[in-house]
């Protein structure tokens, strides 16, 4: 791995708008895909002589599929009210990572093709051809761009530049320029079931293994039951939970809950994966497929609920899309969803939030929990992009918000939200979502935690906060690693359930 | 004279209808295959109905967004807004009681509209961001409205036309009886400029006018786990299983 060969910004007192500097990001290119991954993926692995028809063909495919592409690519009135909304703008002052300068790459040859305008005055209105060049810029641009949603919440046309990168990366796989990081990690969930290539056997060793731990730490046997047929939860979680630091205190939080309020449950170990990056190319197929695996193991089971652990945009996936790519929820009366239907149990939304459950859990007093018991912290709560503008949880809007904070404050004594233009719908990513959480993309994702940092300093300084809690896998791996680079410990970063897990009384 | 002014204006008009039509329903007819509503999102279609209101008529994430833009964005289309109101007094007879009603303040709101247009421009030449992302076209069409705006409000308040003789030859265009139109200098520039407004229109930006009402992130219900959304496309997979 490249060792940083790049400065680290350096916390201001509050998030400033930069002077754009030209170009300064051009050479941030991601790894890209070798043969054998874009072959399984039914993608050509290099530029053949034809790229450049392949390419506009695909937009053409694209633009009769997807109405926010072919909307949001006339509608953009060059405004700028999202240039400096942008998380990699503001901490890498590149004005290719302005949302709407990464939109007109593509909107550029939009025009030139697709537009009257721009076939008959390319000059005047901003169009180009499409040249390797322009084609180089979009496997720079789109690679620094986490999807991440924030630039909608304030365009007044609610443009959402995450939807153009996606179909820029799926432009990108049909010519032959995939991601090596992403199209791997595909690979391996469609292939074994999760991102990280961990078969059952492996699996079922790692949860004994923290069996044995919780029993050790406080003398009650919690169980991590897998592939238990009849169960009524099916957990789905990130497989970082499984053994990565700190996600696996979360997933040992989830079992004390379940185990608590004396819920039967199970894992699957077909389906041992809830994120699911075909969200990030507009790759409807492919993420349908990943998806469909959790409809499979959730009729082999014939569980009645499932339940989603803390990821992000596994969350924005299973609740906004699962109903519609895999029939996981209800109003569907086509004889695929009816098939999942009549095994659901129907008093409660599916699928549903860990939080929502442990939240509802505590609020009927079927589990009791202590939150003296996390007295040393003094907790902040960093909203996940996915979750926040991608998702809800509970009845009414913003219960993405709500839910996870009341949780978090029935659990620990001591919170303090981050600055209110950093949270809620306004959040920052962490700056490694989206398919850009790898080493070959440090620095984008070093300097894309920049806002991040600057409002969690802030709480630090003026309210001694030590812990950040959050809800997703992406964003507590990239934290532990890209925080440290700022000064903050690593261990300030943990799951909401790892706070669960602390202050939870089991007996 | 009388008879390019009116046949420009017929050209203009079919342009503007066709092309808006076609762009309407092309818009229409694209599915959005998956919910993806900017949340939090209103859980109702009339909720939904609440949003959009909020972001057409207050421009609400503007707003939150960019307190300048804000303030010329609004002044010049709010100004716009009643200049436009104003001017069907020239369309129709009897003039509309409420057409009546906004003429003093439709007269004024003209200077709204160029001040929030000189602001937008400024804005196009000193801030290096969206000095960046502008193409000619972005100036030409604020250079376009602001002429517009400035021919229009000469013949407001310094040198009036024959209002009469104008109104003539509208609603001659009506009614398909051509009459002559007003041999007057700073009338005729304006006029022309409205045709190619006109026809710009269904082939711009402008767009943004009907295209709000269609983008899913705004016009979307956020009720997945209640209500399955499947387009006709990605259908057609679920009979494979
Ligand atoms: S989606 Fe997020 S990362 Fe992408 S351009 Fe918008 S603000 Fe930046
Ligand atoms: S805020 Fe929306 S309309 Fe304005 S420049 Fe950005 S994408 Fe375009």
């Amino acid at each position: 791995m490249a060792a940083a060969e790049f400065d680290i910004p350096e916390i201001k007192e509050n998030i400033e708008v930069p002077k754009l500097r030209e170009g300064v990001m051009a050479h941030a290119r991601t790894f890209p895909a070798a043969q054998p991954i874009q072959d399984y993926l039914g993608y050509p692995h290099e530029l053949g002589d034809d790229w450049k028809e392949r390419a506009i063909d695909k937009m053409g495919d694209m633009l009769g599929k997807y109405r926010s592409l072919k909307v949001f690519l006339d509608i953009c009135v060059h405004c700028g009210a999202c240039t400096d909304k942008c998380h990699y703008y503001l901490g890498t002052s590149d004005p290719k990572n302005m949302p709407v300068a990464r939109q007109d790459l593509m909107r550029q040859v939009y025009r030139r093709y697709f537009t009257t305008a721009g076939k008959l005055f390319p000059k005047l209105v901003g169009a180009r051809d499409l040249t390797k060049e322009v084609l180089d810029d979009w496997y720079s641009y789109y690679y620094q761009c986490s999807e991440c949603r924030r630039c909608s919440v304030f365009c007044p046309y609610g443009i959402d530049t995450a939807e153009i990168t996606m179909v820029g990366r799926e432009i990108l796989n049909h010519v032959g320029m995939g991601q090596k990081y992403s199209n791997e990690i595909l690979t391996k969930v469609m292939k074994i079931g999760n991102n990280l290539g961990l078969p059952g056997p492996a699996l079922q060793d790692t949860l004994e293994g923290l069996e044995e731990d919780i029993e050790a730490d406080t003398g009650v046997p919690v169980k991590m039951p897998l592939d238990v047929k009849g169960a009524e939860v099916l957990l789905i979680t990130p497989s970082a939970d499984f053994f990565s630091e700190p996600h696996v205190e979360s997933l040992i939080g989830y079992a004390k809950v379940f185990h608590a309020a004396g819920i039967n449950w199970t894992m699957s170990s077909y389906a041992s994966e809830a994120a699911n990056f075909g969200l990030f190319d507009a790759n409807y197929e492919v993420m349908r497929k990943a998806a469909m695996r959790i409809r499979d193991a959730a009729l082999e089971l014939g569980v009645k609920r499932i339940v989603v652990g803390e990821c992000g945009h596994a969350w924005r996936v299973a609740y906004s899309f699962w109903n519609t790519l895999n029939g996981i929820g209800y109003g569907g009366n086509d004889p695929f969803s009816i098939e999942l239907q009549k095994q659901l149990d129907p008093t409660y939304p599916q699928p549903q939030h860990i939080c929502e459950v442990t939240h509802d859990l505590i609020k009927s007093g079927k589990i009791k929990v202590d939150p003296s018991a996390n007295d040393d912290l003094v907790v902040t709560f960093h909203d996940s992009c996915n979750v926040a503008r991608g998702s809800r949880m509970g009845t009414e809007p913003g219960g993405q918000f709500t839910v996870p904070r009341e949780l978090i404050k029935a659990v620990a004594n001591n919170f303090h939200n981050m600055a209110d233009e950093t949270i809620y719908e306004s959040t920052f990513c962490c700056g490694g979502g989206g398919g850009l959480l790898t080493d070959d993309l440090m620095e984008v994702r070093v300097k894309g935690a920049l806002p991040r940092a600057t409002a969690l300093n802030n709480v630090v300084k003026e309210h001694q906060v030590n812990f950040m809690a959050m809800i997703c896998a992406i964003c507590k791996a990239q934290f532990t690693k890209v925080l440290p680079k700022y000064g903050f410990d690593m261990s300030m970063v943990g799951g909401v359930h790892q706070l669960v897990s602390k202050a939870i009384k089991l007996d | 004279m009388t008879i390019i002014y009116a046949g420009m204006f017929y050209i203009a008009t079919l342009l503007l209808v066709v092309g808006l039509a076609y762009k309407i329903y092309d818009y229409s007819r694209t599915p959005a295959p998956l919910k993806i509503p900017t949340t939090p999102a209103p859980t109702t279609q009339k909720g939904v109905a609440y949003r959009m209101a909020k972001e057409v008529v207050l421009f609400e994430s503007l707003f939150k967004s960019n307190k300048w833009i804000w303030v010329f964005g609004y002044l010049f289309h709010f100004g716009l807004f009643l200049v436009l109101a104003r001017h069907l007094r020239y369309f129709t007879e009897p003039v509309w009681f409420w057409v009546d009603f906004i003429q003093p303040f439709g007269k004024y709101a003209s200077i709204m509209m160029v001040v929030g247009l000189a602001g937008l421009l400024t804005r196009r030449f000193v801030v290096d961001r969206v000095r960046y992302i502008s193409t000619p076209s972005d100036y030409l069409m604020l250079l376009l409205l602001l002429a517009i705006g400035l021919t229009g409000m000469m013949m407001t308040f310094v040198v009036h036309t024959d209002i009469i003789g104008l109104k003539a030859f509208f609603m001659g265009l009506i009614y398909l009886d051509v009459q002559p139109i007003p041999q007057d200098r700073i009338l005729l520039v304006h006029l022309a400029l409205v045709a190619l407004l006109m026809v710009i229109f269904p082939i711009s930006k402008l767009l943004h006018a009907p295209g709000v009402f269609f983008s899913p992130t705004r016009n979307q219900v956020d009720n997945p786990r209640e209500h399955r959304h499947v387009a006709a496309w990605a259908a057609r997979l679920d009979q494979n299983n």
